[in-house]
């Protein structure tokens, strides 16, 4: 089966400052695929670049099997199948729950009203939230305005889903639940997942391929299974999240002694 | 959502009458000033630096408004024209129209004096006498070009 | 003497290089006005949010302002006997000046600041990006109809700026200070020209009013996405667009006079 991400060689640097360099990956149609690593390894650039919210500086990124898009209409035209849930949920915060969810509708189609709420529903129940259609953004908590953001990215049946920092910042409760529907939708609507994360736990127990990154390298690759028998020790220090390994727990300094002794 | 319209409605309702109220209130814009009214033809030698829109007066009261300003090329006259109020019927055709300077260096006008005939002037009508702006500096030639000519005592 | 060079160097481009986002922002705005007439329920909504909700501190300013106007201009006025030309002077001053530029000022700091930090939080929350994602261009959706709601409230607010104005000088002028009505009011509308003054006056506001919108909405679009730049943005917002106003107040005085 042809993937429908595929990067080669992406370089990308901010201000001199390099972020991602040499980096290959490939994004299997159907599969849900993790980038885990830690704050700072560039994962949130990656995304944005797949996304084409950043444009690489070097290598190629090819989506669906095209090249991406320099224009922006053809940009936009590829954006419609896709959709993102962002790491603040992103919701409009001058328009209600249902408006959300409706926005991409009315802004690509010319579906009737009575149609755009029958879609609108439908999405809402998937993600349990139809109840709270009538809800402001600022009146939801943040698992569920997650979820809201998950119906609004999946209004227009996209073929690719990328979530950024899915879980950070959730409670245990809403954090089981995104878990399951992430895994549901993508089985359910025959997508393809990307996400990118630093929790570890999670993560695994839904990704059918892991990548691992630091520092704007992959350090490691594989299925969970694969990645648990790898027996690098930065990988399982970061896996298993011991406080001290090759990332040590002190920032580079002078002996303390001596540190201390100095005037 | 009708909230804010009607806000906004009255917002829009509320700025534009100002600028009317302004523009009625505050300047010399007349909305019958064009549209009524006749016209006079003064033609001068002189017309010193009188502009378009300024008044034309009778005893001192605004009766009227320059509409426009020529030059003859046969003549070589400034021809101007006055726009008269329409309840303004009776002014005498050997009246005279002369241009004054509102204070010292004030702006110029246009001053009727009226004439003792009983034919009034109608639209499109000139004025017989008519007398220029007086120059400055044109007069200060004359006084000295004058006291030139006398011998001294 | 290198690294001074390297400075004023990285300076000047960072200079230029905003210059020009200001200058592509603006096209891009422009390029975009279509979407007012799809989407009209949005300038609306800005109108309210830049044009009703100023319509208070504006009025209020105004009136104190044509106030104190004839208050002072009454002092000076007296000895010379001219009082009669108090309503000359307000009028005047009112409306080719202090209408169009004390709005720009008091819009910039009460609805300019309000836009930088609702774009600037918009970015940081990724709500634009969002939109972009969406296959939705937020600079059409977002900047275009607050550009145009601030361009077409501005002028009307100079207008109640200045009648209001006119409103508290009367009040001062004519039943505090005895200045005749009838002098007061036939003096301006003897000597203020409705194309030459009132229109001016319209003129500058607008001009004011697309600096003042476009300022405000550029430090939004282009602030840093994190709460102490969108703080920086507002506070830039303010300077730059008093500064702005007051030059080009200058600029396009000097220009409408023919100097």
């Amino acid at each position: 089966m042809d993937p429908v991400v595929r990067i080669r060689g992406l370089r990308f640097a901010r201000a001199g400052k390099p972020i991602l360099t040499d980096l290959d990956l490939t994004v299997a149609r159907g599969s849900v695929t993790a980038i885990l690593g830690p704050s700072g390894s560039g994962k949130t650039t990656l995304l944005h670049l797949i996304s084409g919210l950043l444009r690489p500086q070097a290598g190629q990124v090819e989506l669906m099997g095209h090249p991406f898009p320099r224009g922006r209409r053809a940009l936009y035209q590829l954006r419609t199948r896709m959709g993102m849930l962002f790491q603040n949920s992103a919701l409009l915060t001058d328009l209600s729950v249902f408006e959300n969810v409706a926005y991409p509708l009315r802004a690509h189609t010319d579906l009737s009203e009575s149609m755009i709420r029958k879609l609108v529903l439908l999405k809402l129940q998937s993600v349990g939230l139809r109840g709270a259609r009538d809800l402001m953004p600022n009146q939801l908590s943040g698992g569920m305005a997650r979820r809201v953001a998950l119906a609004r990215a999946m209004a227009l049946d996209p073929s690719l889903l990328l979530y950024d920092e899915p879980f950070t910042g959730q409670d245990p409760i809403s954090l089981g639940i995104l878990v399951r529907l992430i895994r549901q939708l993508n089985d359910a609507s025959r997508l393809t997942s990307i996400l990118v994360s630093h929790d570890v736990r999670e993560t695994l127990r839904i990704a059918d391929y892991v990548y691992l990154l630091d520092q704007g390298k992959i350090v490691a690759q594989g299925t969970p299974a694969q990645l648990a028998a790898e027996n690098k020790p930065w990988v399982q220090q970061f896996l298993q999240g011991l406080p001290d390994g090759p990332v040590h727990f002190h920032y580079p300094a002078p002996d303390l002694l001596t540190d201390l002794l100095e005037i | 959502m009708p909230r804010i319209e009607i806000a906004v409605g009255a917002f829009l309702a509320a700025g534009l009458l100002a600028l009317f109220f302004l523009a009625l209130q505050a300047t010399n814009l007349r909305l019958s000033g064009s549209t009524s009214g006749y016209t006079l033809i003064a033609r001068f030698e002189n017309i010193g630096s009188l502009r378009v829109r300024a008044p034309v007066t009778m005893a001192g009261v605004p009766i009227g408004r320059v509409t426009d300003i020529r030059f003859d090329p046969n003549t070589y006259e400034a021809v101007v024209e006055l726009r008269i109020d329409p309840e303004i019927r009776t002014i005498p055709d050997d009246t005279f129209a002369s241009i004054y300077t509102a204070g010292l260096l004030g702006e110029q006008y246009v001053g009727l004096s009226p004439g003792a005939s009983d034919q009034y002037l109608q639209d499109g009508d000139s004025f017989a006498n008519t007398q220029s702006a007086l120059i400055l500096e044109q007069m200060i030639g004359q006084f000295l070009f004058k006291s030139a000519e006398e011998p001294l005592p | 003497m290198r690294r001074f060079l390297a400075q004023l160097g990285r300076r000047g481009i960072a200079f230029f290089a905003r210059l020009g986002r200001r200058f592509l922002l603006l096209l891009h705005i422009l390029a975009g006005s279509g979407e007012l007439f799809r989407h009209f329920d949005q300038l609306i909504r800005q109108l309210h949010g830049i044009g009703v909700r100023s319509v208070a501190i504006v009025s209020l300013s105004g009136f104190f302002v044509g106030m104190v106007l004839s208050l002072q201009g009454y002092q000076v006025l007296t000895q010379f006997s001219a009082e009669e030309s108090l309503g000359l002077l307000v009028a005047a001053s009112l409306v080719r000046e202090l209408g169009p530029v004390v709005t720009a000022l008091l819009v910039a700091g009460r609805a300019g600041s309000a836009l930088t930090a609702e774009i600037g939080l918009m970015k940081t929350t990724e709500q634009l990006a969002a939109l972009e994602m969406m296959a939705v261009d937020p600079i059409r959706r977002v900047l275009v109809p607050r550009f145009f709601g601030g361009l077409l409230a501005m002028p009307l607010l100079a207008g109640l700026f200045s009648a209001f104005g006119l409103l508290g000088g009367y009040l001062v002028g004519v039943d505090l200070l005895g200045v005749d009505a009838g002098a007061f009011w036939g003096q301006m509308q003897q000597r203020i020209d409705c194309y030459a003054d009132l229109c001016s006056g319209i003129f500058k506001s607008l001009i004011f009013g697309l600096v003042v919108i476009w300022i405000a909405l550029f430090e939004g679009y282009d602030s840093r996405p994190t709460s102490e730049g969108v703080g920086r943005a507002t506070t830039r917002t303010v300077v730059q667009s008093a500064l702005a106003v007051l030059c080009l107040d200058f600029v396009l005085t000097a220009l409408l006079l023919g100097v």
